[in-house]
Formats: C-alpha cells, sequence, structure tokens
C-alpha cells in the first residue's frame, strides 16, 4: 500500500476518530475566534448605524448567525441519527449525540437575542411572529430529544429512540414553519415580523456571514470536542460491538 | 388452519382492543370527564363574559381535547407491554404498522370519539352555534385521530420508561401543533365567518400524511423499545 | 471609526441596555460550553486512566 493511500473508513472507529478529531479541533477553533473576532469588528466598527432601527439593530450580528446555526444543526443531527439507523453505526449515533446540546444553545440564544431585539424594535418582550415561534418549537424539539436519551439507560436503545425522534423531528420542523406562517396570517393585526428588517447596507450582510461562519467552526469545533467526550465515556460502559480488550487509544497513522 | 390475511389481523386487533374496553368502561368515561370539568376550569378562570368565552372557545376546546389524547397515551400500549403480549404482537407476520393502526383505531374509538361526540354540547356552552359547532365537530373528528396516530410514535419511544408520562408530552406536543393550529384556525375561521375549508383541508391533509408515516415511525419504534 | 468616544460606543444609540446583554449572553453560552466540554473531557478521560 502506497504511502498516499489514505484509507479513510478507518477513522469510522471511534478509536481512530479520537485523536483526529484532536489534531482538528484546534484548528477549527482557531478560524472561528478569527473569524468571530473580524465579524465583530466589521460589525461594531464598520457597518453604520440603521435609520430607522439605530443601533438596537447590531443584535443581528449574533442573532441570525444563532438562528442559523440552530435549524442547521438539527438537520446534520439528523442526518447522522439517519446514517445511524440506516447503517447501524454506532459513531454516527454518537455524533448525533455529540451536536445536540450546542444545537439547543444556539436555538436558546436565538429566542434570548431575538427577544432582546424586540424590545425596542417593537415594544414587546415577546411577540408571536412565525419566525421566533418556530425556533421556540424547535428548543422543545431540541430538549426532548435530549431528555428521551438521558431517560434510557439502554445505550443502544437510547441511541435508536433519540434518532428515531430526531428524524420525525426533523420532518416536523418545515411543517411547523408552514403552520405557524399560516397561523400568524390567520390573527393577522396582531403580530408583527421581528424579521422585516430593513434593507441592509453591504457591510452589515458581510459582517453577519462572517459571523455565522465563524459560529459554524465554532460548532464543529465543541462537536468534535464533545464527541471526544462521548466516545471516552462509552469506553467505560458496557455497550454493545464492544471488542473485548479495550485497547488503549491509538494514534492513527 | 391458513394464513390470516392483513384485514383479519386488522380487525383481530380491533376487535380484542375494544373488547377489553368493554370490560373497564370507566376508561371511556374518564376522557369524557376531563374533557368536561377542564373546559369547565376556563370560564371558571377568565370570567363569563359570553364575547370572551367566545373568542377563547376554538383554542381552549381544541387544547382540552388534545390534552386528553396526550394523557389517554399511556394507556396505549403499556399494559400489553407489561403482560407480554406486546412481544408476542412484534411476532405476528402481519406488517407491524397495520396492527398499529388497528390499536390506534381502538384507542381512538374509545378516548377520542366520545370527546368528538361530546364536543358539540361543550361548544354551547361556550357560546359557539351553528356553523361553528359543526366546524368544531368535523375539526375534532378529523383532528383527533391524527392525534392519536402521531402520539402513539412518542407512547412507544417513551415504552416502559420511568416517568414516561411527562416524557411523552414533552416529545409529542410539538408535534402536534401543526393539527392544533388548523383545528382551532378552522373554528376561529367559521367564527369570524371566513371559510373554513382550507383549515379543515389542510387538517385532513395533516390525518393522511399522519396515517402514511406515523403507524411505521411506531413500529419501528416498538421494535427498538422491545429488542 | 464612527464612535466619537467609548461613552457613545457602549451606549450604542441609547440601546446599549439590549445590545450588550445579547452580546454577553452569547459569550457566556459559547464561552460556558466550552469549559463545561473540557470539564467533561476531563472528568472522563482522567478516570479512565485511573482505571
Amino acid at each position: 500500500m502506497s504511502a498516499t493511500d489514505i484509507n479513510w473508513f478507518k477513522y469510522s472507529s471511534p478509536q481512530a476518530f479520537y485523536p483526529l478529531a484532536g489534531r482538528m479541533i484546534p484548528w477549527f477553533a482557531a478560524i472561528a475566534l478569527g473569524l468571530i473576532g473580524v465579524g465583530l469588528y466589521i460589525g461594531f466598527f464598520v457597518a453604520p448605524t440603521d435609520v430607522t432601527q439605530g443601533d438596537a439593530y447590531r443584535i443581528i450580528f449574533v442573532h441570525v448567525p444563532a438562528a442559523w446555526m440552530s435549524m442547521f444543526l438539527y438537520v446534520i443531527m439528523a442526518i447522522w441519527a439517519g446514517l445511524g439507523l440506516g447503517l447501524n453505526a454506532r459513531p454516527s449515533f454518537m455524533m448525533a449525540q455529540a451536536i445536540a446540546p450546542t444545537g439547543a444553545m444556539f436555538t436558546f440564544l436565538a429566542l434570548f437575542t431575538g427577544s432582546m431585539w424586540g424590545k425596542p424594535t417593537w415594544g414587546a418582550w415577546w411577540v408571536w411572529d412565525a419566525r421566533l415561534t418556530s425556533e421556540l418549537i424547535l428548543l422543545f424539539q431540541y430538549i426532548g430529544i435530549i431528555l428521551l436519551r438521558s431517560s434510557i439507560d439502554d445505550l443502544r436503545r437510547a441511541d435508536r429512540a433519540s434518532a428515531v425522534l430526531a428524524l420525525v423531528g426533523v420532518i416536523n420542523v418545515p411543517i411547523i414553519y408552514f403552520s405557524v406562517r399560516w397561523w400568524n396570517t390567520l390573527h393577522q393585526g396582531a403580530s408583527v415580523s421581528i424579521t422585516a428588517a430593513p434593507t441592509m447596507a453591504g457591510t452589515m450582510v458581510t459582517a453577519m456571514l462572517v459571523m455565522m461562519f465563524g459560529f459554524w467552526m465554532y460548532s464543529i469545533a465543541v462537536t468534535l470536542a464533545r464527541m471526544r467526550c462521548v466516545i471516552v465515556e462509552r469506553e467505560r460502559q458496557p455497550s454493545w460491538g464492544k471488542p473485548a480488550s479495550m485497547p488503549d487509544v491509538v494514534e492513527a497513522r | 388452519m391458513s394464513q390470516p390475511s392483513m384485514s383479519e389481523a386488522l380487525r383481530g386487533v380491533v376487535r380484542r382492543d375494544l373488547l377489553l374496553a368493554m370490560r373497564h368502561r370507566s376508561d371511556v368515561a374518564m376522557s369524557v370527564f376531563f374533557v368536561v370539568i377542564v373546559a369547565s376550569l376556563f370560564p371558571l378562570g377568565v370570567g363569563p363574559e359570553p364575547a370572551v368565552l367566545r373568542m377563547i372557545a376554538s383554542g381552549v376546546l381544541w387544547v382540552t381535547a388534545l390534552l386528553a389524547c396526550l394523557l389517554s397515551l399511556g394507556r396505549l400500549f403499556t399494559a400489553d407491554y407489561l403482560d407480554g403480549v406486546l412481544e408476542q404482537t412484534l411476532l405476528i407476520p402481519q406488517p407491524l404498522a397495520v396492527l398499529v393502526v388497528g390499536k390506534v383505531f381502538s384507542h381512538w374509538v374509545i378516548s377520542g370519539l366520545p370527546v368528538v361526540l361530546l364536543s358539540p354540547l361543550l361548544g354551547l356552552q361556550f357560546g359557539l352555534s351553528g356553523d361553528s359547532l359543526w366546524v368544531l365537530t368535523l375539526s375534532l373528528l378529523l383532528g383527533t385521530p391524527t392525534l392519536s396516530m402521531i402520539g402513539a410514535v412518542g407512547a412507544a419511544l417513551t415504552l416502559g420508561l420511568r416517568g414516561s408520562g411527562l416524557l411523552v408530552a414533552l416529545l409529542v406536543l410539538p408535534l402536534f401543533i401543526p393539527v392544533l393550529i388548523f383545528g382551532a384556525g378552522a373554528v376561529t375561521n367559521s367564527l369570524a365567518g371566513i371559510g373554513s375549508e382550507a383549515n379543515l383541508s389542510l387538517l385532513g391533509a395533516c390525518f393522511l400524511l399522519s396515517l402514511a408515516s406515523a403507524p411505521w415511525a411506531t413500529a419501528v419504534a416498538l421494535r427498538i423499545a422491545l429488542e | 471609526m464612527q464612535w466619537g468616544s467609548l461613552a457613545e460606543f457602549f451606549a450604542m444609540g441609547g440601546y446599549g441596555l439590549y445590545v450588550w446583554p445579547s452580546f454577553g449572553v452569547t459569550a457566556l453560552c459559547m464561552g460556558g460550553e466550552v469549559i463545561a466540554v473540557w470539564r467533561r473531557h476531563a472528568a472522563a478521560a482522567g478516570s479512565r486512566d485511573e482505571s
């Protein structure tokens, strides 16, 4: 086998993935810090003050990236869940397990910052607009998955049950969004759209996108780190598919 | 004896469950009384002003029916699970999803249908009349079996877990929300004089979607819980 | 630089009370998450070495 041949499948074993993840985390963390730093700089020192919303609009530099990550991570988690169920692959379940808390955190942040943005802009701490309400329901779904997993002692059942729930939930996300928008139009006049933001200047969009990528890199770093925790924790638990003797986590070549 | 067909197996499941329910007729009464009592709580909490009650009627009655469905989910699989019948059911050659439809149907006949039949009376208590009463009943007729089917997925996922009552609520309520929106929306529209056909059609779509997917997901969840 | 002074920067055009808690809580959550995962790893890997 030539030196340039890389057998990628060997990284699907937790023992090989562990050190690989360990080497990747610092890079993603550094990129994340860099992007977030740049994004914050552009957001506060380059982007101008908004005509209608004043400087309150700058909250979107964390609100929109957090909201986007919350939904993106849910879909990624559901994909890993589906792969786990389809391929009967334990590491896929572990990835889904590692993603959930970060996704839930971003959902909470989206709601909190959304509320903070809504108060000065629309006068209320909470508005039942389609996006915020959908985000709230997404938080419920995240919490459900996390609680279900923690309620089941058997690892195999916990993996598969939370995977099924994640898949059912991901189908529910577009249905929720559609039905909540429908509900909004049904009760017109009582609601305002918090996302009816005025046209954004180029620098505003840039800052928002940079922050979004920064959050994305951060999520990868944290998920990889949590995955390593999960791997080590599971090594100690009696779990299915574990070899009889427990080899030390080796350096993959 | 020849292999029983799918419809025979389905009828067998339904017949057995309904027969068992006949021996515990209180189960039917429980759902009914729950809905009556909870629906009465709202006027007690909000005040008896007819205009207010009419405004909140669609939401209150729908949420009440939804909660009744939620609370009855514990009875869907638990009895069979505890006495080992559920494990045997998994071994039946017929598709498990079909058997699940049978179980959910009988469960709905016991817990959901009485609520549907009672709803016009409750609607009257809240000052609904004429068309809106009819729309309320129809929306619940479409909605409660949908809720039962969706709820079955949650019941299967949490089978035998401690604290499963609260947990199933957390899992299933986000899935209930679209049905609630369309169902209560139908009644609200009818009260406002706008047509409720759109909401009812969407409700029908939810019913068909859940019929096509929920029993299968429930079967998968049952196998996961019992292996 | 569009801010006349540090005071203006913190005031955020009068919206400081909304902007800074937003960023603050965000930083707290993300930093807190990093710390939590760090500690979780120390606990997991530490007790592994004991066995």
